[in-house]
């Protein structure tokens, strides 16, 4: 990207972010109910857009080559089993994002 | 001035409510600030993005973004996407923060995740001026991952140690944020179309193109299955 096509993205990511925290006090008048539709989506919605930012983060593991995606699920069980252990989400991001650095530096 | 002067109380009132957020914002600020300059990025970006943004989990993967190729309308849907939890924090703040006058504007700006579930649950004083207490809660969090970040980038610029992994935190952070929200909820039907229909078309489309198709599978799996996923959530 250009200088100027990086300030459009991140000019983009401002405005999207944005819309998404404003148009609820632009759009819905304090008197009337929700509709139902966006209730639901606000409830289902969240957990989604969760798994799917899992997945995209775990986009350039290779399975078939390099280290075939080892040190990744290593370190995923560790911040998982961490995390449902500590429940203290530094803890988790910390000794997972640690023990990853630590494998693919000097073990796999 | 009076050492009570309504926004010294609201101070009082707001900052303790806020010490977890400033380990939080510090720590993950840094890994933010660090990891960008890591990236190759000038200090200036995490810097910039963090000012302007203020969304963690999409500040985070503004890295990947600014590496690819220009795409704004890929980037703006994307940012929907991600962000549309806030939607739902504005619909729950519509009341509370209408009433807070000129300062209303600042409330939404810097509605980020953490920001909502303070001033969403907190149990104000009646001596407290809520419009005082909702603007010191959204500040302190501001300026906690501003410090953060701009920490991170400073010392990414300086200290140069191995950061080969280091991009593992945000696989780290989405993990953990995932099994939070699964803990909270009653049904997981939604945590695994997210998480199913994503790996689906990472496998059928790749790793470049597969972000629209899985908003897309996504959307329309929740509303051709509103019906019965409404049913699941309100029986269990």
């Amino acid at each position: 990207m250009t200088p100027v096509q990086e300030i459009i993205t991140i000019a983009v990511m401002v405005l999207g972010t944005m819309a998404t925290r404003f148009l609820p006090f632009l759009l819905i008048s304090a008197k009337k109910p929700t509709p139902r539709f966006i209730r639901y989506l606000g409830v289902m919605l969240p957990s989604a857009a969760m798994g799917l930012l899992v997945i995209y983060s775990y986009k350039d593991v290779s399975l078939l080559s390099g280290t075939h995606g080892i040190p990744e699920m290593i370190a995923t069980l560790v911040v998982i089993v961490l995390h449902l252990w500590k429940r203290q989400m530094l803890l988790s991001v910390a000794g997972g994002t640690v023990l990853y650095m630590l494998l693919v530096q000097f073990v796999l | 001035m009076s050492p009570t002067h309504p926004r010294t109380r609201a101070l009082r009132a707001a900052f303790p409510y806020t010490i977890p957020i400033l380990t939080g914002f510090v720590f993950l600020g840094i890994a933010y600030g660090y990891y960008m300059t890591a990236e190759g990025f000038h200090a200036i970006y995490p810097i910039a993005v963090s000012l302007t943004v203020y969304a963690g989990s999409m500040e985070f993967l503004a890295v990947g973004i600014l590496k690819e190729a220009f795409d704004p309308l890929r980037v703006l849907l994307l940012t929907l996407m991600i962000n549309a939890r806030h939607l739902f924090y504005g619909i729950s703040m519509l009341d509370k923060y209408r009433a807070a006058g000129r300062k209303k504007f600042f409330l939404i700006y810097g509605m980020a995740d953490e920001t909502f579930s303070v001033n969403c649950a907190a149990d104000i004083p009646p001596d407290v001026d809520k419009g005082w207490f909702f603007l010191w809660v959204t500040l302190l969090n501001y300026c906690y991952w501003q410090f953060g970040t701009a920490a991170g980038a400073l010392l990414g610029s300086v200290i140069h140690i191995n950061t080969e992994g280091l991009s593992f935190v945000l696989t780290a952070l989405f993990v953990v944020l995932f099994i939070e929200q699964w803990l909270k909820e009653k049904t997981h039907h939604s945590a695994l179309l997210g998480l199913f229909a994503t790996l689906a078309c990472l496998l059928v489309f790749g790793g470049e193109n597969f972000i629209l198709p899985a908003m897309f599978v996504i959307l329309a799996g929740l509303t051709l299955f509103k019906a019965p996923l409404n049913k699941a959530g309100d029986s269990a």
